[in-house]
């Protein structure tokens, strides 16, 4: 029997009756990451990284949960478990199994770049790597991230000259953090929707951000002008976001690489900057880990897994539930 | 190249009007002549010719990304676009000074007759050397198609901006067929000489589509009605003893036609003529893939003479003894075109005059729509009395009031991605109908959905493969859909046996299941 199976209910060691991220309720769930399609709601107790403890509490409500530091190993009927930065978002793990001398990796969402609020990615040898691969495609190549965070700053100081609000939108959860903590509060204030404001206030016990101000109801267009406002994507062309007055907008995420999804988007400005690993990332992990098997779970799979066999390993494709940083919708991060 | 490669950048990247007017009037005012001259002709659909096939630079592409042949290709298929996918797989390497877009359209024209091995090192010298938006721009001028949400007529108002000359007076100097290669600015936009200009066309006037309650608030005495019909549209134009005949794609097409040269005679000399041209046989109006036969020909043979003739039936008379009459009133013109008519009439010139139609009621006028399938049209055409010939497509003075599409539910069988904005979703649908207990395909379309409906279908389509080949996935015949269409003629040529035009999806029919599709048989039964 493999050590880590994939079921119905989700990724499953057996050996220990533990699941990794389950998309359905179970008796015990190891989390990677606090993202919707990771940490799901229903199971009766979660394992997880103790800097994710109070973001699946914010998102879950009241749950029995045990937060573990990186590194720290517990073992569960022989089987031994332990969490390594995935460099993802705060809190992200890799999920490390061994049992008798063999290793799985189970990466939840990744990426090479250091982004200054999450741990950064560490490599862990294994035998079985499984990878998300969501941007497994090779047009995606991104560039230095301080090029972005320079690139945004420039947009936000033009607006302010032209008196323009700036709406900036990306993922409640990690990417909107990573923008804050590279925004340049000289050039103005930074306002939050309350989605963003919530998971931000969650994040401040660990990272130290800009300050940033709360949208209400009695929030004067004139106070907002020139300023910026983080929020989730699901914002635009929404009543809330009308009522911040004359808009540029901007969309920060790596499907806006491509020209079509930037057009589908309808914002001013893309900014293409991903909390996943690019094509060359993917490698170079993936490499690194030593590895013999590859198994892809969600993203460009069949594609990827067909491209490592080519390049010598034993690599496949397994169906999951997990979404990765989606192109489409607005709720599932 | 670098200014062009802006522009294409800023254009690209707002969603707003008048941002992009303003871009492309900056655009006009600073580029070198030269430059500016290419930079309208490839907003206005001409390019120098395609120096080297897509699959070579394709097959160039793949090798410099070091990337396998089969990994590019779904790539390709997953972007959707070959310029944009050479442009993010090849990177820079090279720092070097971009030549001028008028410089790197001349290395391109050069380029044509060189063999590959000098093609294939220019190519690469050219994308190494250049930034992510001139290596895109640089691949769209080699592969042809530049369409970047510009129209023409956005183009136009924005050099008309630059230049300060009117907006419809530009419509008309760019109009036919010219290229930079033997034209300048000066000679084409600011100041053209009257002597270059005997081909010119005049740019088409454009009808929309009769919106609702457009009977409650016009009379309709002041309405012309003709029927719309089905053909291809055409300007004729005789002056100096010699004619064109040009498509309303701005194609010369008068070799296409040679019926019509008996009218550079004719006619008297300044005499410019809107109409359609139709497939007009034994004193019978033909249908629409009878012209088809003749459209695209290089060489036409007696044989496809005799079979296919075909008419020009008029409707619009736009220059008159030499003088630009479009200013006038509808019913002035019209006088002038049916006097000239009047000397041909019923000799065998081949022209027809369109019948012009004045009724009192709008019930009336309802009527006459309903006769639409035996007058072998496809609906009425609505034009004011008094309106003077417009420049485009342009609302108010001309509508077209088609005859309600024929239509029948089918099954979506196999799906394939998009382009453009459409990248990465299956928004391209094949429809297929019941012969007994199979399905057999009789069209695609490609449009009638909102973006949400895409959406769903997309996601349909990913959890419900069946096979895939290359870029196109068979799905689980489920999903049932309302297909609109203009009209159809039996074809030996579609494995239906039917071929149906401009199809295209009215409404999802989720009340359906598939086993309630129409059938062959069905399809059939509408064939007139």
């Amino acid at each position: 029997m493999p050590l880590l199976e994939f079921t119905s209910k989700g990724i499953y060691c057996a050996q220990a009756n533990v699941y990794l991220d389950p998309w359905r309720g179970v008796e015990k769930a190891i989390i990677s990451h606090g993202h919707s399609d990771h940490a799901r709601w229903g199971s009766k107790h979660y394992i997880t990284h103790q800097m994710n403890v109070p973001i699946m509490q914010h998102r879950l409500g009241k749950i029995s949960v045990n937060g573990k530091k990186y590194g720290e190993t517990f073992t569960i009927n022989g089987v031994q478990f332990s969490l390594h930065p995935a460099g993802h978002v705060p809190g992200s793990s890799q999920i490390r199994v061994a049992y008798k001398g063999e290793v799985w990796v189970f990466t939840g969402d990744y990426k090479m770049q250091v982004d200054h609020i999450s741990t950064p990615f560490e490599v862990v040898t294994c035998h079985t790597f499984i990878t998300e691969c969501t941007f497994g495609l090779p047009v995606f190549q991104w560039e230095e991230p301080q090029t972005i965070h320079n690139q945004i700053n420039q947009w936000w100081a033009q607006n302010r000259d032209e008196k323009k609000t700036s709406l900036l939108m990306g993922y409640s959860l990690g990417k909107i953090q990573r923008l804050l903590k590279h925004l340049d509060p000289a050039i103005g204030k930074i306002y939050t929707h309350s989605a963003t404001e919530k998971m931000t206030e969650v994040l401040r016990q660990f990272v130290d951000f800009p300050p940033t101000e709360l949208i209400t109801k009695d929030t004067l267009k004139k106070e907002v002008e020139g300023h910026l406002v983080l929020a989730p994507p699901a914002v635009l062309g929404s009543a809330w976001a009308k009522k911040l007055g004359v808009l540029s907008t901007a969309y920060a995420s790596g499907w806006m690489a491509l020209r079509g999804a930037r057009r589908r988007r309808a914002v001013d400005k893309a900014f293409i900057i991903s909390d996943h690993a690019d094509w060359p990332g993917l490698l170079s992990a993936i490499k690194a880990t030593g590895c013999e098997n590859v198994i892809t779970t969600h993203g460009y799979t069949d594609l990827f897994a067909q491209y490592l066999r080519g390049q010598g390993w034993n690599a496949r494709t397994e169906k999951t539930q997990y979404e990765g940083e989606t192109l489409e919708t607005n709720t599932a991060e | 190249m670098r200014r062009f490669a802006t522009l294409i950048e800023t254009l690209d990247s707002t969603n707003k009007t008048n941002e992009k007017v303003a871009a492309l009037t900056h655009y006009f005012n600073t580029a070198p002549q030269e430059d500016a001259l290419w930079a309208v002709a490839l907003l206005s659909h001409r390019r120098p010719k395609r120096p080297v096939t897509t699959t070579l630079l394709r097959a160039w592409a793949a090798e410099a990304a070091q990337l396998p042949k089969w990994l590019f290709e779904e790539t390709y298929h997953i972007v959707g676009d070959l310029a944009e996918t050479i442009a993010l797989l090849v990177r820079q390497k090279t720092q070097k000074k971009p030549p001028t877009l008028a410089q790197c359209i001349a290395e391109i024209i050069a380029l044509k007759p060189k063999d590959e091995e000098e093609k294939k090192a220019y190519i690469l010298m050219r994308w190494q050397g250049f930034n992510h938006f001139e290596r895109f721009v640089f691949n769209k001028i080699l592969t042809g198609g530049f369409r970047i949400g510009i129209s023409q007529k956005l183009m136009t108002k924005a050099l008309s901006k630059a230049v300060k000359i009117d907006e419809n007076i530009l419509a008309h100097r760019l109009m036919g067929q010219w290229s930079p290669e033997q034209t300048t600015f000066q000679q084409l936009i600011v100041a053209p000489n009257p002597e270059d200009q005997m081909a010119q066309p005049y740019p088409f006037f454009l009808a929309y589509a009769l919106e609702e309650g457009f009977q409650q608030k016009e009379n309709t005495s002041d309405w012309r009605v003709e029927h719309k019909w089905d053909g291809m549209r055409a300007q004729l134009i005789v002056r100096g003893g010699k004619h064109f005949l040009w498509s309303r794609g701005e194609e010369l097409i008068t070799d296409i036609f040679p019926e019509l040269e008996c009218l550079a005679e004719l006619l008297p000399n300044g005499t410019v003529v809107d109409g359609e041209l139709i497939p007009y046989k034994d004193g019978v109006i033909g249908n629409f893939n009878d012209l088809q036969k003749r459209i695209g020909r290089k060489t036409v043979t007696q044989k496809i003479l005799q079979d296919n003739p075909i008419i020009l039936m008029l409707y619009d008379l736009l220059e008159w003894e030499g003088k630009d009459i479009r200013a006038m009133p509808l019913i002035k013109r019209q006088v002038l075109l049916n006097d000239l008519y009047q000397n041909y009439k019923g000799t065998n010139v081949p022209i027809l005059l369109s019948e012009v139609l004045t009724f009192t009621t709008w019930e009336e006028v309802t009527q006459e729509r309903a006769r639409a399938e035996e007058k072998r049209s496809e609906g009425l055409m609505l034009k004011h009395k008094e309106a003077p010939y417009a420049v485009g497509r342009k609302k108010g003075s001309w509508w077209k009031w088609k005859s309600d599409p024929k239509t029948i539910d089918a099954v979506l069988t196999y799906a394939m991605r998009g382009h453009g904005r459409r990248t990465n979703l299956y928004s391209d649908y094949t429809f297929a109908l019941w012969q007994k207990d199979q399905l057999v395909t009789f069209a695609k379309a490609y449009s009638g959905l909102t973006d949400a409906e895409i959406k769903e279908v997309d996601r349909f389509v990913k959890k419900n493969t069946l096979d895939r080949f290359g870029p196109v996935r068979q799905v689980k015949p489920e999903l049932v859909f309302e297909i609109a269409f203009e009209g159809l003629a039996p074809s030996p040529r579609h494995k239906s046996g039917v071929a149906v035009r401009f199809p295209r999806i009215l409404r999802w029919r989720h009340d359906k299941k598939s086993a309630e599709a129409n059938s062959l048989e069905d399809l059939k039964q509408l064939l007139p």
